[in-house]
């Protein structure tokens, strides 16, 4: 086992890099991150939408929603990999394809995120601040959101887990993250399979766990110190 | 070549891989319902115990199922687990099916301890003087569990169940990597025979989307005609 | 100063504000009492739109608050508002709860608003919790940061919606006697509450609601020595019994 680790560490950690592009668990969690990041920002509109007065706003986003959300993460890749290049006629990378649905994937999770932290909210805040004569926007921006946000912290940061654990779904298009280049060692070693696959399984264990973790040490202390509002 | 061409769809040689796809995912999901709720059912009483061992042991299972990604598992299933098994039952294995078999343990534990989850949450909603009457009027532990706590805590849990049901439907497709021929495989194989992709796919959208938002449905129903009663 | 002509609301089939049709002066302090459930809430929420109405009219400075083209936030921007469960922001500490809309509505300057927030803090006795955050700070303290968050716009008007009811009884008179002293600097209030002693001393009028409508309206001495409408008369003497 030792040997085993000796000889491949540095090709699970990053791929090939840098005789080829990043790979492995490095590639993994900068793929994760990143389409966090970028989810945020949609994330947020289609949560404030979702929580819209006005129908014509908060139905076709709810509708996406529900439709994202029955359709298991591998088809939408497929639909992405294999089909938007015969359409829009640009071969998309499979790192480019994978971020691109890891985005999609997120902001939906995260606008559920929102729109609950929203509503849970009691009412007099926003009630306060637009008697204050703050406008719905100013509202929003500063006094729900700072609070929303605070409150989902730990919503989010399970919401990272769920895409790091999402990010393996790359191996079926031959994305070579960490999953994709333990199957490659073992193809490689081929006797040890069995070390191969729990050295994978533990290295999640240990990524996946830590950040639940933290998430839930957080959770904890948004209880202890109330940022809420009585 | 036409836009779309529905006819391949309706009858043909694809038309039957993608039929044989869609019969295997539903087969997975439902032989994997089967094993994994009562997995999840044990997990969540021993995570729930007043004992500690058996506590520490359920929150480990949870743990370390919980945080590693399906497919990974599926791998270690197909590709590392056989390499455990003595001789005789690795020949087995090899000639029935491996491949359902190794997608059947993976599915049943990811989603067992999934809804080990909810069925704990749904415990926890179960006021404990609940179990307090029931022992103030001498049933022991298990019958007092049995008969009062699980089933207000399973009718409690069936909101997020369903979800779970509709989360292991949609993980069947996972099962791909390690070449079960549900419907990702089949709607894979298409596209690589007949370069159909939009046909495959729209067939397997809507596929996933019926029983998702038919499961769905029957949650909403369910919680209509069902509504959690409370002790008031 | 504020007219209401003929107000008129409904929840669904509820009439909940029967033909309301009064005038509050510049300087004036009114109060408004009643059972609950006789929609003095309802009222006063009305007069800076947090509630919409069905019928009539409500003319606040001259202008009909509802008229077309009518900037609902430059309205509410000059109506203080006093809430009965405090709202305060929790992210927020004291100093900034009454810093907010004055910066963000470009009323002041940062440094100006620190100023002005300090100084209110300090009429209500709160300037050594400047820094506190809500969470730090009693209901008492919550709501008299309220009254000075909501006096930090500069408004014409303030309305308090049963600012007392949610307080423990000792904290009630600091937060009174904050208003009293706001009724001192000729501040024009609507309150509703339901302390009686705070209405016989410094109301100008008392409106008595009961189910939608203002059922009788007196100055304090009139009200409490001689009501007349035998609603009236009935919830002061259960008051008296408590």
């Amino acid at each position: 086992m030792l040997e085993l680790i000796d000889t491949y560490w540095l090709y699970f950690l990053v791929g090939q890099y840098p005789e080829g592009p990043l790979g492995g668990l490095a590639l993994t969690i900068l793929l994760s991150g990143a389409a966090l990041v970028l989810a945020m920002p949609l994330g947020l509109m289609l949560g404030i939408a979702r929580v819209s007065t006005h129908r014509a706003i908060g139905l076709p986003v709810g509708a996406l929603v529900q439709l994202v959300r029955a359709v298991p993460l591998l088809l939408v890749l497929f639909w992405v990999y294999f089909f938007l290049p015969a359409v829009t006629g640009i071969k998309t990378s499979q790192t480019a394809t994978m971020l691109i649905v890891l985005v999609v994937f997120d902001s939906v999770y995260l606008a559920e995120i929102v729109a609950a932290g929203i509503r849970a909210l009691p009412k007099g805040q926003l009630e306060s601040a637009r008697s204050l004569g703050l406008g719905y926007g100013q509202a929003l921006r500063h006094v729900v959101l700072p609070q929303t946000l605070r409150h989902g912290l730990p919503s989010i940061v399970n919401q990272l887990v769920s895409t790091i654990k999402a990010t393996s779904l790359g191996y079926i298009i031959g994305l070579s993250e960490v999953s994709f280049v333990a199957s490659q060692i073992n193809t490689l070693v081929f006797t040890q399979a069995v070390e191969v696959y729990l050295i994978l399984a533990l290295t999640y264990f240990v990524l996946c766990f830590g950040l639940s973790r933290l998430a839930f040490l957080l959770e904890r202390r948004l209880q202890r110190r109330p940022v809420a509002a009585t | 070549m036409a836009l779309f061409d529905p006819t391949i769809l309706q009858s043909g040689q694809y038309h039957d891989w993608l039929l044989q796809g869609l019969t295997l995912s539903v087969q997975l999901t439902v032989i994997s319902f089967a094993f994994a709720l009562p997995f999840g059912a044990l997990v969540a009483v021993m995570r729930t115990s007043t004992s500690k061992p058996l506590r520490a042991a359920g929150a480990t299972l949870v743990e370390s199922i919980r945080n590693v990604p399906l497919l990974a598992h599926l791998l270690f299933w197909y590709f590392a687990f056989p390499e455990l098994l003595p001789e005789s039952m690795r020949e087995i294995l090899y000639e029935n099916n491996p491949e359902v078999i190794c997608a059947v343990i993976a599915l049943t534990l990811y989603s067992g301890v999934h809804m080990a989850e909810d069925i704990r949450s749904g415990i926890r909603a179960v006021p404990a003087t609940q179990l307090e009457a029931a022992r103030s009027l001498g049933l022991g532990r298990v019958a007092a569990v049995r008969l009062v706590l699980l089933p207000q805590a399973l009718r409690a849990s069936v909101p997020p169940l369903l979800s779970q049901t509709v989360n292991l439907w949609k993980d069947t497709s996972v099962a791909t990597v390690i070449g079960a021929a549900e419907m990702m495989y089949q709607a894979a194989r298409v596209e690589t025979a007949s370069f159909r992709s939009l046909e495959a796919f729209t067939f397997a959208t809507l596929a996933y989307l019926t029983v998702s938002l038919l499961i769905s449905g029957a949650a909403h129903l369910y919680q209509r005609r069902y509504p959690v009663r409370t002790a008031g | 100063m504020i007219v209401l002509d003929n107000v008129n609301k409904y929840y669904g089939d509820y009439h909940a504000l029967v033909g309301i049709t009064e005038r509050v002066e510049k300087n004036d302090v009114l109060v408004v009492c009643g059972p609950s459930g006789s929609g003095k809430s309802t009222l006063i929420r009305t007069l800076n739109r947090l509630e919409a109405i069905d019928g009539g009219r409500i003319v606040i400075d001259g202008r009909d608050i509802h008229a077309k083209g009518v900037d609902v936030n430059a309205l509410r921007a000059g109506i203080g508002f006093v809430f009965q469960q405090f709202n305060l922001f929790p992210h927020l500490t004291a100093l900034e709860n009454c810093m907010l809309a004055p910066v963000r509505l470009k009323r002041a300057s940062k440094g100006e608003a620190r100023e002005q927030a300090m100084a209110l803090l300090d009429q209500v006795g709160l300037a050594h919790k400047a820094d506190a955050y809500p969470n730090a700070l009693s209901g008492g303290q919550q709501q008299r940061v309220a009254i000075a968050r909501a006096l930090a716009m500069r408004p014409a008007i303030m309305l308090f919606d049963e600012p007392t009811s949610a307080l423990d009884p000792e904290m009630v008179g600091e937060v009174l006697q904050v208003m009293r002293a706001l009724v001192r600097q000729g501040m024009t209030m609507v309150c509703v509450t339901h302390e009686m002693g705070f209405a016989r001393d410094v109301a100008d009028r008392i409106w008595f609601m009961a189910e939608g409508a203002i059922l009788e309206k007196a100055t304090p001495g009139e009200f409490f020595a001689n009501p007349q409408h035998p609603r009236a008369i009935q919830f002061l003497a259960d008051r008296n019994r408590h």
